[in-house]
């Protein structure tokens, strides 16, 4: 995957993937971050030129220590996005990255027009409580993540022999560095009063749910497509909480009317 | 050497299928485990034997904080410090410690540290552990990531209110409060000898040397597993030009002493199993929350204890390797003698956490083992230390002549 780095106002560095020529769009990655050859990225860059910045503690972004709450998060991804000279783009964010996505647009709702909001996190529901990913082993996450278990199995654990020592001690540090900057917003509810504020989001919103998410269950679709002035739900079937994986054509198709 | 007698207070009746249905004993263990009927006599054994300790001549009694736990059932250390405070007049009161990360705000452990320092005369020995993932993290949600500056935040909050004599504002991250204002506020000068839990962090040695508090390793594997990283403390310690008494640093070590060695396999041996086997028995999910740990303590191999699978494997392993290998100090007064003067000057501690009771030990029996170990072991390592014989830097300084508790028909005036 092409990409650079940039430094923001506050002086993080960070990894921005970037690749495609089509109309921009602003990508922020869930809790995983994104995968080696990341396939939902290669998808999205064959229809939009696709910015997609790693936040803080992901790959080799910096300024973790910046990041305290919401808050902190929102205006960071702002700075990233001003940063890249972006101006209304199409904002884009799966799980935690949808999460925060919801969150700009609610903030500053003439700065983002356009809302794509894949498996967000940021609501939560007693009658459909969210697994407490952080206390998940490797294994335990296909189940958890995708539809397709075998596919999962297969993106999820190429390359990982956690019984290398050496390997593990470096997928621990990659792990404690991604998650310790999830935790922040996610731990131990994933949820930072999102609900009080979705109010204010302008933007023509697309959200977008597999409809076998075993991670953030599928209710959650209507509740943030009913709390956001302008929203439509696409549901697509036979695929997890990575439908950005299972599914990329149809993820893409459901975005396409935000194009 | 400074030894304390130090009980984890496990629940004694998990039953013997527990790992075969249960995933972990903390965190997420039910609570249709625990009997409050039974609870009533296990606590009041427990602070029973504390209190039969400080009558054999140990030095502290020492007491912990864990919470959602089936081996640890103090979730609150300072009740039983003030109960104990109350029953005995010698001893120093170990608390080993408060996670003060979690207390809303941190000025309750200013001020309940001080309680207690007041009602013992100046015997608390004040703990400030950051906590594992399981308890700060995982049972109390604090955010693993923000963990280390919400306690050293909270540190400093604690140790300003000690210092003040008149009320002062904090502006902290976590906690912003007007009027910091500590009353009561602690008997020993200028605070409680402070000791800091710790699992092999670098960071943490060198918070122990900026302040001088004493490093503890509460290790359960025993005191040959310990060498590398304390060897480590200690060449911070010389790196950092300070002095290396012994009194810098503490150990937890279980011991078993019977009349024979043989007698420790027959009277010890069910116990010790059902510590390893039941009570270390955690889901390695829960063993280190993501962000708990910083890059720099990961890189040096430092992984939490409860994370490696090496409890379980003792808990299979014969008496003979427990023992051989040292995680458990057991045998004839004899053996645990020589045992234990290599750990003290292995490790270089002047402070040891005597895990006499263990996992499901009846009272008779830790009795036995915690008498012997008073009378025939101690009394060979009082003075493992000459040439810091005058170093009292590191333990508690007491008032010269305290008041004891009254009589209570007495109080009704008679």
């Amino acid at each position: 995957m092409k990409s650079h780095q940039i430094t923001t106002a506050t002086g993080a560095n960070i990894r921005v993937h970037e690749d495609g020529d089509g109309p921009p769009l602003f990508y922020l990655h869930g809790a995983g971050g994104l995968m080696p050859d990341d396939l939902f990225f290669a998808a999205l860059a064959q229809s939009f030129h696709v910015y997609a910045p790693m936040l803080p503690g992901y790959e080799d972004s910096d300024g973790e220590d910046g990041l305290h709450d919401m808050l902190d998060f929102v205006l960071h991804s702002f700075d990233v996005m001003y940063g890249l000279g972006l101006t209304r783009p199409l904002v884009v964010g799966h799980s935690m990255g949808g999460m925060i996505a919801a969150e700009m647009a609610a903030v500053a709702p003439n700065d983002i027009d356009r809302l794509g909001l894949i498996a967000p996190a940021g609501l939560w529901d007693d009658a459909h409580p969210i697994p407490d990913l952080f206390t998940k082993l490797p294994f335990e996450l296909p189940a958890l993540l995708f539809h397709d278990q075998d596919l999962g199995a297969r993106l999820m654990t190429a390359g990982l022999d956690l019984d290398d020592p050496e390997f593990l001690k470096e997928f621990l540090i990659m792990n404690g560095r991604r998650l310790g900057t999830a935790s922040k917003i996610l731990f131990p509810i994933p949820e930072r009063g999102l609900a009080e504020r979705l109010y204010r989001i302008k933007a023509r919103t697309v959200v977008i749910w597999g409809a076998e998410d075993q991670l953030i269950d599928p209710a959650y679709g209507p509740a943030f497509r009913d709390a956001i002035a302008d929203a439509t739900l696409d549901e697509i079937a036979a695929a997890g909480h990575l439908v950005t994986h299972e599914k990329p054509a149809e993820v893409i198709g459901a975005l396409s009317p935000l194009n | 050497m400074k030894f304390t007698w130090f009980n984890l207070m496990p629940w004694p009746h998990m039953p013997d299928d527990f790992r075969e249905k249960h995933r972990s004993v903390w965190v997420d263990i039910p609570n249709s485990l625990y009997d409050p009927e039974k609870g009533h006599e296990v606590y009041n054994t427990y602070l029973d034997q504390l209190e039969y300790a400080e009558t054999l001549g140990y030095d502290g009694i020492g007491v912990n904080e864990h919470h959602a736990n089936g081996y640890g059932l103090m979730p609150s250390p300072n009740l039983m410090a003030a109960s104990l405070a109350r029953r005995t007049s010698r001893a120093a009161l170990v608390v080993l410690g408060n996670s003060i990360a979690l207390y809303n705000p941190p000025v309750r452990v200013a001020e309940e540290f001080a309680m207690l320092d007041v009602i013992s005369g100046g015997r608390l020995v004040a703990g400030f552990p950051v906590g594992t993932s399981m308890d700060t993290n995982y049972a109390y949600g604090q955010i693993p990531a923000l963990t280390r500056e919400k306690y050293a935040e909270a540190h400093d909050l604690i140790m300003r209110a000690w210092a003040a004599r008149e009320p002062f504002p904090f502006n902290g991250r976590y906690t912003k409060l007007r009027y910091v204002n500590c009353w009561p506020r602690p008997v020993q000068k200028p605070y409680p000898p402070i000791f800091i839990p710790g699992g092999g962090s670098l960071e943490t040695y060198d918070f122990c040397l900026d302040h001088d508090y004493v490093y503890c390793y509460l290790s359960f594997t025993g005191y040959k597993r310990a060498q590398a990283l304390m060897q480590g403390y200690w060449e911070r310690v010389a790196e950092r030009g300070k002095d290396l008494s012994p009194y810098r640093a503490g150990f937890a070590q279980t011991i078993c002493v019977a009349e024979t060695d043989k007698e420790a396999e027959e009277l010890y041996r069910e116990h010790v199993s059902y510590f390893y086997n039941r009570c270390l028995h955690v889901y390695p999910g829960f063993a280190d929350a993501p962000g708990y740990r910083t890059v720099k303590t990961i890189k040096s191999g430092a992984l939490s204890q409860y994370s490696r699978a090496s409890f379980a494997q003792i808990g299979q392993l014969s008496w003979k390797e427990i023992v051989d290998n040292r995680y458990v100090i057991a045998g004839s007064p004899a053996t645990v003698r020589e045992q234990m003067e290599e750990l003290i000057k292995g490790l270089r501690v002047g402070n040891i956490f005597c895990l006499l009771h263990i996992g499901n030990m009846p009272d008779e029996k830790t009795r036995h083992s915690t008498k012997l170990f008073a009378e025939q072991v101690m009394p060979h390592l009082r003075n493992i230390w000459p040439d810091h014989a005058d170093d009292d830097r590191f333990w508690t300084h007491p008032m010269a002549t305290p008041v004891a508790p009254q009589p209570i028909a007495a109080a009704g005036g008679a």
